[in-house]
């Protein structure tokens, strides 16, 4: 017995060929090329981000400049290690779909913390003998 | 139920059940990690200083994260792991070359490779034994051991997954049908995506707990 599944799903099945299935020997030798080109760009970045925490700037920009070297790293990785750049919609949908829950999440831990200066900040116009 | 083991694509999904499948299972990675992370941001923003309090001897205060943690020696796990990455994809590369020697030799580099970044990590690890620094230390212990810990459980994992692979696993394609040749070659890109994930998480880590 084969599994169920909404119909929808048949509209995210594209037809295009991925990197993964058909390949000549040719496209291997080729994508094999790239592989050392998106290591060689890693071990670059890398140094880049170890560089640039020795400099002598404040926490905010060290923090975006240190989460931007990330990102470009891991979106190589991810297009091109992983093949994302050739790949299903439906993957595609299955990591936009986590990545809506991931920020979603962080924005629940931001919010609590915001909340909780709120609360603080609320207790003080309290009267006397109402804080828990 | 039944699922079929095939590595057609199915015509529903347009892929195989095994990519769908690990591609759901790093979904749900991304939230395990993404938990961690989010509270690293939480425990951060709501400490006076961080990594703050370090009791070694004496009381020190910590200012900056390099100056508890061996810098040089996560910047040497992180070539590792990405070189780990490389040497992953070109074996699934020689597979579809059926070049098997060459895919044994990349398999192989992959695992040392991965062995390499854990002997790295167990000096780390004494190195904050021996200072009697441990997770129930401080916050930023707490969290740096909680986040590289569980880091090391999946390398660990993978290293296992790749081993198999390497050795009991290369039954099915030394059968030499066309099919299983597939399978294999499918089951090898499928140990890749666990694996350049786990690079991936990495690539974030890094950053977060041992430079700002």
């Amino acid at each position: 017995m084969d599994l169920p599944l909404p119909d929808d799903l048949f509209d995210l099945a594209d037809k295009r060929v991925t990197m993964a299935e058909e390949m000549t020997l040719e496209d291997v030798r080729k994508h094999m090329k790239v592989y050392l080109w998106v290591f060689t760009s890693l071990a670059i970045l890398t140094v880049v981000t170890v560089l640039v925490s020795y400099l002598s700037i404040s926490f905010t920009p060290a923090l975006l400049i240190a989460l931007a070297i990330a990102t470009l790293k891991a979106t190589l990785v991810a297009l091109y290690f992983m093949h994302l750049v050739s790949e299903r919609q439906v993957i595609l949908w299955v990591l936009l779909v986590s990545g809506i829950f991931l920020i979603a999440m962080f924005a629940l831990f931001i919010g609590a913390h915001a909340d909780q200066e709120t609360i603080a900040a609320l207790i003080k116009f309290l009267p006397t003998g109402h804080v828990a | 139920m039944q699922i079929p083991y095939e590595v057609t694509a199915r015509p529903d999904t347009g892929v195989n059940n095994a990519k769908l499948g690990i591609w759901l299972f790093l979904a749900s990675e991304v939230m395990l990690f993404g938990g961690l992370f989010a509270a690293y941001v939480f425990l951060r923003i709501g400490a006076d200083a961080w990594p703050g309090m370090m009791v070694y001897d004496t009381e020190m205060m910590a200012e900056r994260a390099d100056e508890i943690l061996n810098v040089p020696l996560a910047t040497l796990n992180t070539m590792i792991l990405i070189a780990s990455s490389v040497t992953m994809v070109m074996s699934w590369a020689a597979l579809k070359m059926d070049r098997f020697d060459r895919y044994k030799l990349y398999m192989g580099l992959t695992i040392l490779l991965a062995l390499g970044f854990l002997v790295v990590k167990a000096f780390e690890y004494g190195d904050k034994f021996d200072h009697h620094w441990y997770a129930s230390t401080n916050n930023f212990l707490g969290i740096y051991f909680v986040l590289t810990g569980l880091h090391a459980i999946h390398v660990t994992g993978g290293i296992v997954l790749n081993a198999y692979f390497w050795g009991p696993g290369t039954k099915l394609w030394k059968r030499g049908t066309p099919r299983d040749k597939a399978h294999f070659t499918n089951r090898i890109e499928v140990a890749g995506l666990y694996w350049h994930f786990v690079d991936l998480v990495w690539i974030f880590l890094f950053p977060m707990i041992y430079l700002i």
